[in-house]
């Protein structure tokens, strides 16, 4: 379970986060929406400990990761994976490196074990016979798809997602959001997707957390958010400048 | 403190005590061995091994301008047959630590730093972070324990070769006799030259590694920061390494008065 309460951010003189609050239960897929530069990304990072808030607490089941240095957080943040918005893959290691990363730091298994391990995780995202080719090689959806086995090799509870459709065609773009439907299904993990994709978010989640103007304005399912009459709920689903 | 903050002094202030913590923290880390032995072999390689080039040129190239120059000095006073004494202990104690230090610095130092720099803008630092990869055991560690492996051994490399080139240089084609030339050397340098340029070139070793780890680190985002932290890497532990030589030398030549070494 994951609980966030009056998390405050500032970079410099400028606000990001303001009182921002909101519970995530487990097996929950939760889509963070909001305008570009709006502080979604930033939210995501606090609930791996990637960054330290100014004030307030992040629970992860009960432990306030805040209060936790970076050893510490090390032990959490086993119970994540994350999917960063460019892929964030290792570029000096190949693909099969990348997705094995994780299982050779922290689990002892031969070999043999941990090239199993990648070529399931590759079958998983759609990527067999992958392994030896390097990231540079790869289109940016193939590149997501890496980073997306190497997150969930050594199945974590939770999966972060930053913008897995950004800077991606329509089909490919759909093709993402149904494996991270199927990654939810199958390892029946805590999704949390921050995008600005409407269409990926009434898909892949089954609740919708907005922030707007540095504060969660909106947090119900995708249908409530849909027939919002709220203007700046509207706004943003219909995708209207300001006038 | 606050009256220093935004000030050049403030800012030199405040990354003395970061590279102090990463420092810490990397100790640490290699005293609990959490880092892999794997990366540490891969980084003697890319240190040690890709940079013998380097430092064997600079070395040789360095002992004969040194007997050359010590030899016309030395000329004009009859002295010629202690030029190579001369020589072998400013290698051993001095040019050898401190020449190959700012050979590697120049080209490990600016690698590791733009290296941990494009990672850093990448978000490949933030990848290990959630991966339960503490980045100081993966990326600092290797690259210390191994930078503070393979700098002594290129000083000695460089001491072995800058000696050999300023004999060729001294004997053949200056006319020094070998047997007086190499009986003077013998004579003046002892192991305690041998040791301090040994102890130096540890110390080298571990700045150039922990200033080009905290630089890349460090670095600000865009190609821009990257170029910079690279450029501070090699000028910071550049800077850093003829400042620590005066103070090495100072407590290094004492000690050795007063154990009689």
């Amino acid at each position: 379970m994951i609980e966030v309460r009056g998390l405050k951010k500032s970079f410099g003189s400028q606000p990001v986060l303001e009182d921002v609050s909101f519970r995530i239960e487990n097996g929950e897929s939760v889509a963070i929406i909001g305008r570009s530069g709006g502080g979604k990304s930033v939210l995501l990072k606090h609930i791996i400990g990637l960054l330290q808030p100014d004030s307030g607490t992040v629970l992860i089941d009960g432990e306030n990761i805040v209060a936790m240095n970076e050893r510490q957080l090390l032990r959490v943040r086993r119970k994540f994976g994350m999917v960063f918005q460019g892929a964030a893959l290792f570029d000096s290691m190949t693909v099969a490196e990348n997705v094995a990363f994780g299982l050779r730091r922290h689990e002892h298994l031969t070999e043999a074990e941990v090239a199993k391990r990648v070529a399931a995780a590759l079958d998983m995202v759609d990527l067999p016979g992958t392994e030896n080719k390097n990231p540079a090689e790869l289109s940016g959806g193939m590149r997501k798809r890496v980073g997306l086995a190497r997150a969930i090799i050594y199945e974590p509870q939770i999966v972060l997602y930053d913008e897995p459709t950004t800077g991606l065609d329509p089909i490919v773009s759909d093709s993402i959001d149904k494996l991270i439907i199927r990654v939810r299904d199958h390892l029946k993990v805590t999704s949390i997707v921050v995008t600005h994709d409407m269409r990926s978010a009434r898909r892949v989640g089954n609740h919708v957390l907005m922030l707007h103007e540095r504060k969660i304005h909106a947090n119900c399912t995708p249908e409530a958010l849909f027939a919002s009459t709220d203007p700046v709920v509207r706004q943003f689903v219909d995708g209207v400048a300001d006038p | 403190m606050n009256f220093l903050s935004g000030t050049w002094v403030g800012e030199w202030l405040t990354g003395l005590g970061r590279i102090t913590l990463l420092s810490r923290e990397a100790i640490a880390s290699a005293l609990t061995f959490k880092f892999s032995r794997r990366d540490v072999l891969y980084q003697v390689y890319f240190i040690g091994i890709k940079s013998q080039s380097v430092v064997l040129v600079t070395g040789a190239f360095t002992g004969m301008v040194l007997a050359a120059q010590t030899y016309f000095q030395f000329h004009k006073v009859k002295m010629d047959t202690a030029t190579l004494a001369v020589v072998s202990v400013s290698m051993c104690s001095e040019l050898g630590p401190v020449l190959t230090a700012l050979m590697v610095a120049g080209r490990v130092g600016a690698a590791i730093a733009a290296e941990l720099g494009t990672m850093r803008v990448t978000e490949q630092i933030d990848a290990l972070r959630t991966l339960a990869t503490h980045p100081t055991d993966y990326l600092v560690v290797p690259r210390l324990i191994a930078s503070t492996l393979a700098v002594p051994l290129l000083t000695v490399e460089s001491m072995c070769i800058g000696i050999a080139a300023s004999y060729a240089v001294g004997v053949g084609l200056l006319g020094i006799d070998p047997a007086y030339a190499w009986w003077n050397m013998l004579k003046y340098s002892g192991d305690a030259d041998v040791m301090i340029g040994l102890i130096k070139s540890v110390v080298y070793g571990g700045i150039i590694a922990l200033v080009g780890c905290y630089k890349g680190l460090s670095c600000s985002v865009g190609a821009e920061g990257v170029g910079r932290a690279t450029t501070e890497a090699v000028v910071y532990s550049s800077i850093t390494i003829l400042i620590s030589n005066f103070f090495l030398t100072m407590v290094l030549e004492h000690l050795c008065i007063i154990f009689g070494l």
